[in-house]
C-alpha cells in the first residue's frame, strides 16, 4: 500500500511542474501587454511604462521570471493581487470555504438523486423510466450552466418567488465568519433563521452546479449496476431465494459502487470548473467568481496563482480518490 | 408572575422587532467587488462607489446629478489672478468618522488635506510605496497629469490650505472633485503606522463622508451605517448595504423581487421587462462618453477634410446606432462632448447621411480601399465594435470604398491604433473623468496627445490654440466661448466620425426617493430616502 501511495505521489511531481509552466505561460501568452492593460484608457508615457515594467519584474528575462515565480510558490508565497494589493493566498483562504460549501451541497444533490435513479433505471432496464432518465441525463449533461442558472432564477425566484435570487444568506443576517461555512457558522451562532436563509440560498446554485455530476453519476451507476446484475454471484444470491431488495441493495450495489466512487471523485474537477460560472451568476463569493473577476480586471497575479491553487486541490482530491479506490478494491494495490 | 414575565418578554421582543423595523436599510446591488477602500489607489467606478462616494468627501464636490463644481470640505476658495495659486478655506468642525477601529481626537484640518495629496506623489512619504501596499501606481494622480501641474501643497493655518501650480490649469478644480482627491485622515494614518498595521488603511476606511464603513465580506456584502457626525447632516437612511451581484440579469431579478432597492447597468434585453413592471422605475441619462472613429489625418487621401466628410456622409448613422444600441438607445453625437456637459455647442451639427454626394468626392479623391479597425471588447460607448465595422463596411461599399476590417485584442488594439503611421479608420471612444471639457478635447485631440490618445494624429493650430487658452483661463464663461469655437473647427475639419453618447441606466424601486443618475457614472446615496 505504501509503495502504491509513493508511486502515486511521485507521479504528481511532473504534473505539478507542468501546471506551474502552464499557469506561468498562460498569462504571458494572453495577447496584450499587462502593463498597458493595467494602465487603462489613459495610457502611459514611455518613461512611466519602463518604471512600471521594472516594478513588476517584467523587464527580466523570461526564464528568470519563471525561476523567481517557482521559488516564490515553493516557499508558499503566491504573490499579491495587482488590484486589491492583498496576498493572493489570503483571499483564496477567505473565499474557498464558500466554494467548498456549494460544491458539497451540489455533490449531495447529485448523489442523492443520481445513485437511486441509476439503480432504478438499471433494474427496470428498457422501461419508459430508464429511457426517459437516460434522455434527461444526456440533456442535463449538455446543458449550458449559464443558461440553466438564469432560467432557474427567472422561474423560481422571479416568477414564483420561492427562492432568493442570489447571494449566500439574507442581508438582514450579519454574521462574522468563524469557519467560513455559512450553514455551520449560523448554527454556531445559534441562529436558526439564518441557517434556514443560508440553506434557501444554496438550493438553486447547488442544483445548477450539481446537474452535470448528477447526469454523470446516474449514467455511471446504471451501467455499473447493469454489469453487476449480470454477474454469477447475483444469480446465486437470487437462487438462494433472497429478496430482490436484498440482492440489489446488498450484493449488487456494493460492487457497483466502486466505479461510482471514482466517478464522484473525478467530478471535483467538473465542480470547480462549473463553480466559475455558477458563482458568477448567483453572486456566490467563492474562488470561481474571484477568478472571473480577476480575468476581467487583468489581475495576472491572481489568475496565475488561483489557477495553480485550484489545480493543486484537484490533484489532491484525485490522489485521495486513488487511495480510497485502493482501499475499497484490493486488486488495484496488487497491480 | 409567570404571566407577567411572558408579557414582559413579549413586550421586549416587540420593541426589539419594532426597533429593527424602524432602522431604514437601503440595499444597492453593485456590479463588482471593490479592489479596496482607498480611492487614491483604485481606478474602477465600482471602487469609487464603495469608497470615495460613501465614506469620503473632497475639497470640492460635483453637484449631485451634474458636473458643476460646488463647495465640499472647502466652504470657499480663491484663485490668484495669474491662475497659479489656489487658496482653500476649510469648513470648521468637520469630524472624521468614529468606528470600533478608530476614535478621532481632533477635527479635520489642513494637515489632512496636505497628507491626502502628498502621499500620492512624494516618494519620501511612507504611505507612497511598498510600506503601505505593494506595487502602488497611483494611476489617477498620474493619469490626470497632477505631477506636472502641482508645484506644492501648503498648510497656511489649521483651516486654510494653499495649492501652487507650475502653470495655469483651469481643469484643476474639477480634478480636485475627483475620487482620487478624497481627503483621508492623517491622524488615522499615523496611528496605523505606529501600530504596524498600515495595510488596514485600505481595508478599514475612515473619512468624513455621509456613511461610515462597518464590514466587508469579500466578494459578497459591504455594510455601512449613516455617519452621525456628517458635516452636512445625518443621512435619512440608517444602514446602507452593497450586495455584490455581477450578473446583470440576476441583479435585475433581485430588484424586481425586492431583494435590492437600486441596481445599475441592466442588460438592454431586460429593458422592456423593467419598463413593464410597476414596482420599479428605469432611470436613464446620457452618459459622459463618446463613441467615435478616428481617421489618420496624416495619411493621404485622409489628410483632406473633404474626404473625411465624405466618409462620414456615407454612413447611415441612424441605422447604425439603432442596430448597435437596440432598446438601450443612445444619443447621436453632434459634438465630441455630450450635451450634458457645459460648453456643448448646440449650433454645431455633424455630417448628415448623403451617400450620393459622398460617392462623387471619394471617386475624385481616388479612395478605393481603407482599413477599418474593430476591437474585441464591449465598451459603454460602443457595445459591439465588430458589428459596427460590418455595418460601416456595407455602407462604404455602396459608395465604392472597400473596407478591410482589422481586429486585435483590446490592449494590443489600442497599442497599434495610437501609432502615428496607423492607417485607416480606428473605432474608439472615451468616458469622461471629471466633467471638464478639457478632459475630452485635450485628452483626445491635443497635439501633445499624438501617439498617446490622439488616434487621428490630428494637430490643428487653430483648435490647439483655443483649447490651450481655455485650459489656462479660470473664467468659466470665457472658457465656454473658447470650447464652443473649438467645436466649430472640429466639425469643419472632421478628424473623426462621431457615433453616439450612450445612455446609462439604473433600476430603482418606487419606494426609493432622492436617487439621481450621475453623468460621471458614479452612484451616490447621500440624500436618498426610502419609504417603508
Amino acid at each position: 500500500m505504501l509503495r502504491y501511495l509513493l508511486n502515486k505521489v511521485a507521479l504528481l511531481i511532473p504534473t505539478l511542474v507542468g501546471i506551474t509552466i502552464c499557469a506561468f505561460a498562460f498569462v504571458r501568452l494572453l495577447p496584450g501587454d499587462p502593463i498597458l492593460a493595467m494602465a487603462g484608457e489613459h495610457g502611459v508615457t514611455p518613461a512611466r511604462y519602463e518604471e512600471l515594467k521594472q516594478q513588476f519584474g517584467y523587464n527580466l528575462p523570461i526564464w528568470e521570471q519563471y525561476a523567481r515565480y517557482v521559488g516564490e510558490v515553493a516557499t508558499g508565497d503566491f504573490g499579491v493581487s495587482i488590484s486589491s494589493k492583498r496576498p493572493v493566498f489570503e483571499e483564496f483562504k477567505t473565499l474557498f470555504p464558500a466554494t467548498l460549501e456549494l460544491s458539497f451541497f451540489a455533490m449531495i444533490f447529485a448523489m442523492v438523486i443520481g445513485i437511486p435513479a441509476g439503480i432504478f433505471a438499471a433494474v427496470k432496464r428498457g422501461s419508459w423510466f430508464d429511457q426517459s432518465l437516460m434522455g434527461t441525463a444526456l440533456v442535463g449533461y449538455s446543458m449550458p450552466i449559464f443558461w440553466w442558472g438564469l432560467l432557474l432564477i427567472i422561474f423560481f425566484s422571479g416568477y414564483l418567488g420561492w427562492t432568493p435570487v442570489s447571494g449566500r444568506i439574507g442581508l438582514q443576517f450579519f454574521l462574522r465568519p468563524i469557519t467560513g461555512f455559512m450553514t455551520i457558522d449560523s448554527l454556531i451562532y445559534g441562529k436558526w433563521d439564518a441557517f434556514r436563509s443560508a440553506l434557501s440560498h444554496l438550493v438553486l446554485p447547488a442544483i445548477v452546479l450539481g446537474t452535470i455530476p448528477l447526469a454523470v453519476i446516474a449514467r455511471q451507476t446504471r451501467s455499473a449496476m447493469l454489469e453487476v446484475l449480470g454477474e454469477d454471484y447475483v444469480r446465486t444470491a437470487r437462487a438462494k431465494g433472497l429478496s430482490s431488495a436484498r440482492v440489489i441493495g446488498v450484493h449488487a450495489l456494493r460492487n457497483a459502487l466502486i466505479p461510482v466512487v471514482t466517478t464522484i471523485g473525478l467530478q471535483v474537477g467538473t465542480l470547480l470548473a462549473g463553480a466559475i460560472l455558477t458563482e458568477t451568476i448567483f453572486a456566490w463569493p467563492g474562488v470561481g467568481k474571484w477568478m472571473v473577476d480577476s480575468i476581467f480586471k487583468r489581475d495576472y497575479v491572481v489568475v496565475q496563482s488561483g489557477l495553480l491553487l485550484i489545480a493543486l486541490i484537484v490533484m489532491a482530491v484525485n490522489l485521495i480518490v486513488d487511495v480510497l479506490y485502493a482501499v475499497i478494491n484490493p486488486r488495484i494495490r496488487a497491480a | 408572575m409567570k404571566k407577567t414575565m411572558t408579557f414582559a418578554a413579549a413586550l421586549l421582543a416587540a420593541s426589539v422587532l419594532s426597533g429593527m423595523a424602524s432602522a431604514k436599510t437601503l440595499v444597492y446591488c453593485s456590479e463588482a467587488s471593490p479592489a479596496n477602500f482607498d480611492p487614491g489607489t483604485t481606478t474602477g467606478g465600482n471602487d469609487f462607489d464603495a469608497s470615495s462616494r460613501t465614506v469620503y468627501s473632497r475639497l470640492v464636490e460635483f453637484k449631485h446629478g451634474g458636473t458643476e463644481v460646488e463647495p465640499g470640505l472647502a466652504d470657499k476658495w480663491e484663485i490668484s489672478d495669474d491662475g497659479l495659486v489656489y487658496t482653500f478655506h476649510l469648513h470648521p468642525g468637520v469630524k472624521f468618522q468614529t468606528t470600533d477601529y478608530f476614535k478621532p481626537t481632533r477635527d479635520l484640518n489642513a494637515d489632512d488635506v496636505v497628507f491626502s495629496f502628498d502621499r500620492q506623489f512624494n516618494k519620501q512619504n511612507p504611505w507612497n510605496g511598498d510600506k503601505y501596499l505593494p506595487n502602488l501606481t497611483w494611476d489617477y494622480y498620474t493619469g490626470m497629469d497632477m505631477p506636472k501641474y502641482v508645484a506644492k501643497w501648503e498648510k497656511v493655518d489649521d483651516l486654510t490650505v494653499k495649492l501652487t501650480l507650475t502653470e495655469p490649469n483651469a481643469p484643476m478644480l474639477a480634478n480636485l472633485g475627483m475620487d482620487f482627491a478624497s481627503i483621508v485622515s492623517k491622524e488615522y494614518a499615523d496611528q496605523l503606522q505606529k501600530d504596524g498595521k498600515m495595510a488596514d488603511f485600505s481595508t478599514k476606511p475612515i473619512g468624513t463622508g455621509p456613511f461610515q464603513f462597518v464590514d466587508y465580506q469579500l466578494d459578497s456584502v459591504i455594510r455601512y451605517a449613516a455617519n452621525p457626525d456628517y458635516f452636512k447632516g445625518k443621512e435619512k437612511i440608517d444602514d446602507l448595504v452593497f450586495a455584490i451581484t455581477p450578473d446583470a440579469t440576476a441583479r435585475i431579478q433581485k430588484v424586481l423581487a425586492g431583494e435590492c432597492d437600486i441596481a445599475p447597468y441592466p442588460n438592454p434585453a431586460d429593458i422592456a421587462t423593467i419598463k413593464a413592471n410597476k414596482d420599479v422605475t428605469l432611470m436613464d441619462q446620457a452618459g459622459l462618453n463618446i463613441g467615435y472613429m478616428s481617421y489618420n489625418t496624416t495619411i493621404p487621401p485622409l489628410d483632406k477634410p473633404e474626404v473625411r466628410h465624405a466618409l462620414n456622409q456615407a454612413i447611415d448613422r441612424e441605422a447604425l446606432i439603432k442596430s448597435l444600441f437596440q432598446d438601450a438607445g443612445a444619443t447621436p453625437a453632434e459634438n465630441l462632448i455630450p450635451p450634458t456637459m457645459w460648453s456643448w455647442n448646440k449650433d454645431v451639427k455633424t455630417d448628415a447621411y448623403n451617400p450620393e454626394a459622398a460617392k462623387k468626392v471619394l471617386a475624385d479623391a481616388g479612395l478605393k480601399e481603407i482599413q477599418l479597425w474593430a476591437a474585441d471588447r464591449v465598451r459603454p460607448y460602443n457595445p459591439n465594435f465588430q458589428r459596427a465595422a460590418e455595418l460601416i463596411q456595407a455602407d462604404w461599399a455602396k459608395v465604392g470604398v472597400k473596407a478591410n476590417i482589422v481586429n486585435y485584442e483590446w490592449t494590443k488594439y489600442r497599442e497599434e491604433g495610437k501609432k502615428k503611421d496607423r492607417p485607416g479608420a480606428f473605432q474608439i471612444g472615451w468616458t469622461g473623468d471629471n466633467g471638464d471639457p478639457d478632459n475630452f478635447f485635450a485628452t483626445l485631440f491635443a497635439c501633445s496627445a499624438i501617439g498617446v490618445s490622439n488616434y487621428s494624429s490630428w494637430c490643428d493650430k487653430d483648435f490647439e490654440d483655443l483649447i490651450q487658452k481655455a485650459k489656462k483661463t479660470s473664467d468659466q464663461a470665457e472658457r465656454t466661448k473658447l470650447y464652443e469655437q473649438a467645436q466649430v473647427i472640429f466639425a469643419k475639419q472632421a478628424p473623426a466620425f462621431l457615433l453616439a453618447h450612450s445612455q446609462v441606466y439604473a433600476v430603482v424601486r418606487n419606494n426609493v426617493s432622492g436617487f439621481k443618475m450621475d453623468p460621471l457614472g458614479i452612484h451616490r446615496f447621500d440624500g436618498v430616502d426610502k419609504a417603508e
